[in-house]
């Protein structure tokens, strides 16, 4: 089977071009740095299977950040058949600059010449002929996002891909350096390399991972070695020059674009949006914004609806069970186990989808770049990089890709800090503990109660920044350089199938983990034999009575918060489902509202909150952590500080609260 | 006329890339980025944080400290 591989600047349109060709529903977004992974789909044309392997962005073979290697080592691995090269037509010098440097590598490219209906906009004409000939490569025009010239592209990569041709390009970087460049080539053919002359002007570029590379796998001799290092600093821009020159020459031959830019409908909303003043304020009111109309779609519209779907198949199940006889054990875990607790969380599934599509609106538009801008002077003040706070964002939805995304940050210290904080942006699996609470006690003012825990949730990261900045990672921050990608219109068509894929994966979780916790522990509520289910007495019950006091300094020393904050560590969802769980029987039906009204107080109910929002991750959280730091030693502190921060500003409120009398 | 460092453009000033001093590894990452030497760039914000940028057409966000390092020479547009 046959590999393509989509490689290309960030932004460009990959995945876009991904999903269109094999159905997938990879994370779109406009901004750059979206995918971080590989990823790997297929589709079929004409009888044939082929692979395509989408890959995170990159400027230039010379890998910077995690995310850029990813995409530079599937190159080097030359695993691929055919590299689709998406380019962004109306930013066609930069992009082309990628595309010298893969033909230099020897790989064969089919570029992908996208954006075209912006570049027409723009009034930026290219000869598509003149361009191929030029590079000696097929190109193709094409507009991802509404499925135009894809038929084509495929068409011309499997042609190429199966064809004899190899492409050939011919740089010169000026006599001295050309001639470097065949004396390191030389040593390099006779130890039988892939790729000898990229090898050897990436040697002399001052490309250090092919340098150790190269170290490793062929026998250079040192005065060689010793000598590339010498003149690396004079030649690397030299060389950068170079190309530059060759892509300068190509694009004006076939590319004619206006002298002078004039302002766009971007550059207006951007004066505006990136305010020095009004920066900040605009990125809180739109959140607030999000949130009150999370509220009033999610809960006053629909929210009703699926709550009475859930009530209605619960207690119809039930019945059915008391009719045909089914053992007590089983009608019970049904009623209080599936519908009191996974039930429950159920309920909040609109609110969620709600959220979720909002902010895939936010992320397509291309305000997040926007976000990171005004937001990298006040970073930058606590020892942060701007950057960081795209991955706080895409941590609202869930912190795994909040986690993710972190590898977009080149250096090192500032991709520990933004990892280490991002759990405290609350992600979408807790809401459901923030609505049960504010549907107990606080019911109208929803979305200021919201809005002021993910308000929190960003302060408390940022206070965590400056100490970690401080305390344990010394370096200085790097740079802040970031590209404004153009705004566009969200596609509906992804942003709602992005919707679905959160509410399918809910499901699925619904099924898998969330149920398991919730059965283990219904079997632990029942548990010995012949006590009263959920009580004190069933080994349920010991155990967070044992634990309990843990929490008594914040005021939610119950044993039934105690279990479900611990459940939450798998899950979580789970704590509202065991909360649901373990009150099902305290009052009618499945009103978990009303039983919390009982137990908790207005301030208990807030330290309890801040408690849940700040404490240990989930486990797929700690386990994202331990895939990306690579180190068991993180993993833990990232799951005991967070717990001991969470303790801490929960005991806090809770006395603090006392003595002012609430 | 003299260079300059691109942080003291004014919006709407255009300036030819002449050198960048910003320690290695930044250096090149702005080259591959686009501003190798003698591009035009356009100032579009520079009052507070980031200095934005307009590399033919497209915008680009660049750290006060870095937009202190990179020399320009002064551009001005024929009138017409
Ligand atoms: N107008 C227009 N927009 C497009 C086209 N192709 C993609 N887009 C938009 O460009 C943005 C970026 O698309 P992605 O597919 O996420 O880009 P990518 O290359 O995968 O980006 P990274 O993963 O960050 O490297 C999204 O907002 C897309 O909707 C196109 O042909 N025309
Ligand atoms: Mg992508």
């Amino acid at each position: 089977m046959s590999i393509i591989a989509l490689v290309g600047n960030p932004n460009s349109g990959k995945t876009t071009l991904f999903n269109a060709l094999t159905g997938s529903n990879q994370h779109i977004g406009n901004w750059p740095g979206v995918t971080v992974e590989k990823k790997e789909g297929k589709f079929k044309h004409k009888e044939k299977q082929y692979s395509v392997i989408d890959l995170p962005g990159t400027y230039s073979l010379g890998a910077y950040s995690e995310d850029e290697l990813v995409a530079r080592n599937f190159i080097l691995s030359g695993a691929s058949d055919v590299v689709i090269n998406v380019v962004d037509a109306t930013n066609i010098e930069r992009n082309l600059y990628l595309t010298t440097q893969l033909l230099e590598m020897g790989v064969k490219v089919v570029v992908a010449l996208n954006m075209m209906d912006e570049a027409k906009q723009k009034n930026i004409e290219i000869d598509v002929c003149a361009l191929s000939k030029s590079l000696g490569i097929p190109v193709v025009a094409t507009i991802a996002s509404k499925n135009k010239g894809l038929e084509d592209l495929i068409e011309k990569a499997v042609e190429y891909a199966s064809s004899g041709e190899q492409p050939r390009i011919d740089i010169s970087y000026g006599e001295e350096i050309d001639r470097e460049i065949d004396r390191v080539k030389g040593f390099l053919d006779s130890s039988k390399s892939d790729h000898p002359k990229w090898l050897a002007i990436k040697l002399l570029e001052g490309d250090e991972e092919i340098y150790k590379l190269v170290e490793k796998k062929f026998k250079l001799p040192e005065d060689l070695l010793a000598s590339i290092k010498e003149k690396t600093p004079d030649y690397e821009l030299e060389i950068v020059d170079k190309r530059y020159a060759f892509v300068g020459n190509i694009v004006s031959l076939a590319v004619k674009k206006p002298a002078r830019e004039v302002e766009t409908i971007t550059d207006k909303l951007d004066k505006i949006v990136t305010h020095k003043y009004f920066g900040i304020p605009i990125f809180a009111i739109i959140m607030f914004i999000i949130f009150q109309l999370t509220f009033v779609i999610g809960q006053d519209l629909l929210g009703g609806y699926v709550a009475g779907f859930v009530e209605f198949i619960g207690e119809n199940l039930v019945k059915l069970l008391e009719l045909i006889n089914s053992p007590e054990w089983l009608q019970s875990f049904v009623s209080e186990g599936i519908f009191g607790g996974i039930g429950t969380v159920f309920e909040f599934i609109p609110l969620i989808v709600v959220l979720y599509f909002f902010i895939g609106i936010l992320e397509d538009t291309g305000y997040m770049a926007r976000a990171a801008y005004v937001m990298d002077g006040l970073m930058r003040a606590i020892g942060l990089h701007g950057k960081t706070f795209i991955s706080m964002i895409v941590g609202f939805g869930c912190n795994v890709p909040g986690i993710m995304a972190t590898r977009t940050l080149d250096n090192k210290k500032d991709r520990m800090i933004a990892l280490l904080i991002n759990p405290f942006m609350s992600c979408g699996a807790r809401l459901p503990i923030y609505l049960v609470f504010i549907a107990a006690f606080f019911p109208n003012n929803g979305a200021l109660v919201l809005f002021l825990l993910y308000a929190f949730g960003i302060v408390m990261a940022l206070i965590m920044g400056k100490i970690f900045s401080k305390v344990l990672f010394k370096e200085e921050s790097s740079h802040f350089i970031m590209e404004l990608p153009p705004y566009r219109l969200p596609i509906f068509k992804y942003v709602i199938r992005s919707m679905w894929d959160k509410v399918w994966d809910f499901l699925y979780r619904a099924g898998s983990i969330i149920f398991v916790v919730v059965a283990l522990l219904w079997v632990l509520s029942v548990l010995p034999f012949g006590v009263e289910p959920y009580s004190q007495e069933s080994i349920l019950g010991r155990i967070g009575t044992i634990l309990a006091p843990i929490f008594a300094p914040a005021g939610f020393g119950t044993w039934q918060a105690t279990v479900s904050l611990f459940a939450g560590i798998a899950a979580k969802e789970a704590v509202v489902a065991i909360l649901g769980m373990v009150y099902a029987g305290v009052s009618e039906g499945t009103e978990l509202v009303l039983a919390l009204q009982d137990v908790f107080t207005p301030l208990t109910a807030v330290s309890f909150l801040v408690m849940t929002l700040l404490y240990t991750p989930c486990a797929a959280v700690l386990g994202t952590v331990k895939r990306e730091t690579n180190s068991v030693k993180w993993t833990i502190f990232m799951a005991l500080y967070t717990f001991v921060l969470g303790w801490i500003v929960a005991v806090l409120i809770y006395q603090v609260g006392r003595l002012l009398g609430f | 006329m003299g260079d300059v460092y691109l942080s003291t453009l004014k919006p709407n000033e255009y300036g030819r890339i002449k050198g960048i001093d910003s320690g290695c590894k930044a250096n090149k990452r702005l080259y591959e980025l686009g501003l190798y030497k003698n591009a035009l760039v356009k100032v579009v914000k520079n009052d507070f944080g980031p200095v934005i940028l307009n590399l033919s057409g497209n915008k680009l966000a660049l750290g006060r400290g870095l937009a202190s390092k990179v020399l320009v020479e002064p551009y001005f547009f024929e009138r017409n």
